[in-house]
């Protein structure tokens, strides 16, 4: 078999299991490919003897016929998720050199069942941006195009590395991590599938916090049923995150059958969002004929509190981020700025995070400490709160009135230029996660699916939002979307 | 609310991130900007509304009181900066 890469992780699976294929010859066609895709920019840190090594148990498992739901494929793990013994720097200078002593559940569960690590994938800096700019490793590029221009653009952020790396066939699929959109909004702009579970669904142990009440890990794969696969694997109680939810894993695969006859699919008013480009609306036309035509029910809906998710949004993350953040103070792991005769402990604290910390994640921290200040904590810290708890109800009541999920944009606009909103004000960059953000707020599972491209050629995507714990349903919805689309595009290689 | 120079470095320093202050004017106007944004949520009646604490509804389960690691010094000062002698070593902070 040649382009061995290019599989998803059902036809290796399938591949591997009927003796067409090793795992050793599947990890080598992938370290070819990263090996050629430097211009990506995708993968950071190489593993690639811990990836033979892992390549050869999986092929002696597979032989001997004991081999778990994720045997032999290569993935790659986003810089974020803590990996025993190799870089895990979250995308910072301020964990440069750090090498956890311990590896993440999500990351364990998925070795656990027989995946294959490549090595580490690009990330904005503590997942704080959407386009991959803020990372202390330079851009993520996109391998995607505007037909014949070879302006660089961005892969979506903050998992960039893992959508541009999925996209491009250097892995099978890749780990991510979603807190406002990081997940679904990479995978809209490279033509690859990511979904965020339901908040609870993954153990959190092992990832680098930025807001642990909104941070939810998830795959990001080329195929719905990619997702499904993985997902099952990434996901499970786990004591050590008192968040992680006690419930019994369902099998996801098994529960695609794309059968969406009678469903009730809910469409937003609240996310025909004044300027939205007429791609995108065409998009999300297209996405709800698809659906009423595999027999869905359409059902216009109201989510009345929609307006002020980003806004609560950018209360409650760098609230959060700054007290998760307080940890990096040069004394137990990561960097320390070297000090002046008579500076004392607060200068190396100031001076280590100065430098360790990129302007974004700076800003943030101080916002997140401005609102939780004393005389401001009520006004902004608190009544985000309230508004999230108001967020929630609004799909509580939608849910409660029968409908099954909700289809909407997964992004105001297709893949933007690297470098392309550097003048523009922090908020514009926010704007990004406008449809996603809700999703995170409310702990809903979130799907983005590629359904279109642009006039440029672009990959454009929708979202599907389920009820808390049905990504059973969700991933079947979207499988049915995901059919009806038929996106088969690839983005052509030039690197 | 608007954000002056001296609140930008008091924030600063609240979040122990050295700032120049050649850098205050610029971070205040950055303040300001994200501010105004969030200012949104002043619009929203709130009311009796609960402020959200867990977005599941679980309860925090409960685990024995007991020691279930330890042993692992050499884990924990594995990637300090400065260890020494089994601590972590940091500038002298009392007189």
């Amino acid at each position: 078999m040649s382009n061995l890469n290019k599989l998803g992780l059902a036809g290796a699976r399938d591949a591997l299991r009927a003796g067409e294929t090793t795992s050793k010859a599947l990890t080598e066609a992938c370290l070819t490919a990263i090996e050629g895709a430097g211009a990506l920019n995708a993968f950071v840190h190489h593993t690639p003897e811990i990836a033979m090594a892992q390549a050869e148990a999986a092929d002696a498992r597979l032989k001997a016929g004991d081999a778990p739901a994720m045997c032999g494929l290569p993935i790659g793990i986003k810089d974020l998720f803590c990996t025993k013994g190799v870089p895990s720097q979250a995308g910072s200078r301020i964990l440069q050199g750090f090498l956890p002593q311990y590896e993440s559940t999500v990351s364990q569960n998925l070795f656990d069942a027989g995946a294959v690590m490549l090595g580490k994938l690009n990330m904005d800096e503590f997942a704080m941006g959407s386009s991959n700019e803020t990372s202390v490793y330079g851009n993520a590029v996109n391998p995607w195009r505007r037909g014949n221009d070879d302006t660089a653009l961005t892969p979506g952020g903050s998992s960039g590395g893992s959508a541009a790396a999925v996209a491009a066939d250097l892995c099978l699929a890749a780990t991510g991590t979603d807190t406002g959109g990081s997940i679904r909004q990479p995978a809209a702009f490279t033509g690859t599938v990511g979904i965020k579970p339901t908040y609870g669904r993954c153990s959190r142990w092992g990832i680098v916090a930025f807001a642990s009440s909104l941070d939810q890990a998830g795959p990001m794969t080329k195929s719905v049923r990619d997702a499904a696969i993985m997902l099952e694997a990434m996901c499970g109680h786990d004591p050590k995150d008192s968040t992680s939810a006690d419930l019994p894993v369902p099998d996801f695969e098994a529960a695609l059958t794309g059968d969406i006859r009678g469903k009730k699919i809910g469409i937003p008013r609240e996310y025909r969002m004044d300027g939205m480009p007429e791609e995108i609306e065409n998009l999300w036309s297209d996405g709800i004929a698809m659906m009423k035509d595999a027999g869905a029910e359409i059902v216009d809906i109201s989510l009345p509190h929609t307006k002020y998710a980003l806004p609560a949004y950018y209360v409650i993350a760098p609230a959060e981020a700054s007290s998760n953040l307080a940890r990096y103070d040069g004394v137990r792991y990561g960097h320390r700025a070297g000090l002046d005769q008579g500076d004392g402990i607060t200068e190396m604290y100031e001076k280590t995070r100065a430098e360790g910390f990129g302007p974004e994640v700076q800003r943030r921290v101080m916002i997140g400490t401005y609102v939780l200040s004393a005389g401001f904590y009520d006004a902004y810290y608190n009544r985000a709160r309230k508004v999230r708890t108001l967020i929630k109800r609004d799909f509580e009541q939608v849910f409660a009135d029968g409908i099954d999920c909700i289809l909407t944009p997964a992004t105001p606009s297709a893949a933007f230029g690297l470098g392309e909103m550097t003048d523009a004000d922090p908020v514009a960059m926010y704007l990004n996660d406008v449809f996603t953000v809700t999703v995170n707020l409310a702990g809903l599972p979130g799907i983005a699916v590629p359904t279109g491209q642009d006039r440029k050629g672009l990959p454009l995507g929708l979202q599907l939002i389920g009820r808390p714990w049905e990504e059973a349903d969700l991933l079947s919805s979207a499988y049915a979307l995901e059919r009806s689309a038929g996106f088969v595009a690839k983005p052509d290689k030039w690197w | 609310m608007s954000i002056d120079e001296s609140t930008a470095a008091r924030v600063a320093k609240l979040a122990r991130i050295k700032v120049d202050p050649e850098a205050l004017p610029a971070l205040a106007q950055d303040f300001n900007g994200i501010l105004g944004f969030i200012e949104q949520l002043s619009e929203v009646d709130v009311e009796g509304v609960e402020p959200m604490t867990s977005v599941t509804p679980q309860r925090l389960t409960r685990r024995a009181d007991v020691v279930t690691d330890g042993d692992l010094q050499d884990d924990v000062l594995k990637n300090a900066p400065d260890a020494r002698e089994g601590f972590f070593a940091v500038p002298k902070v009392v007189e």
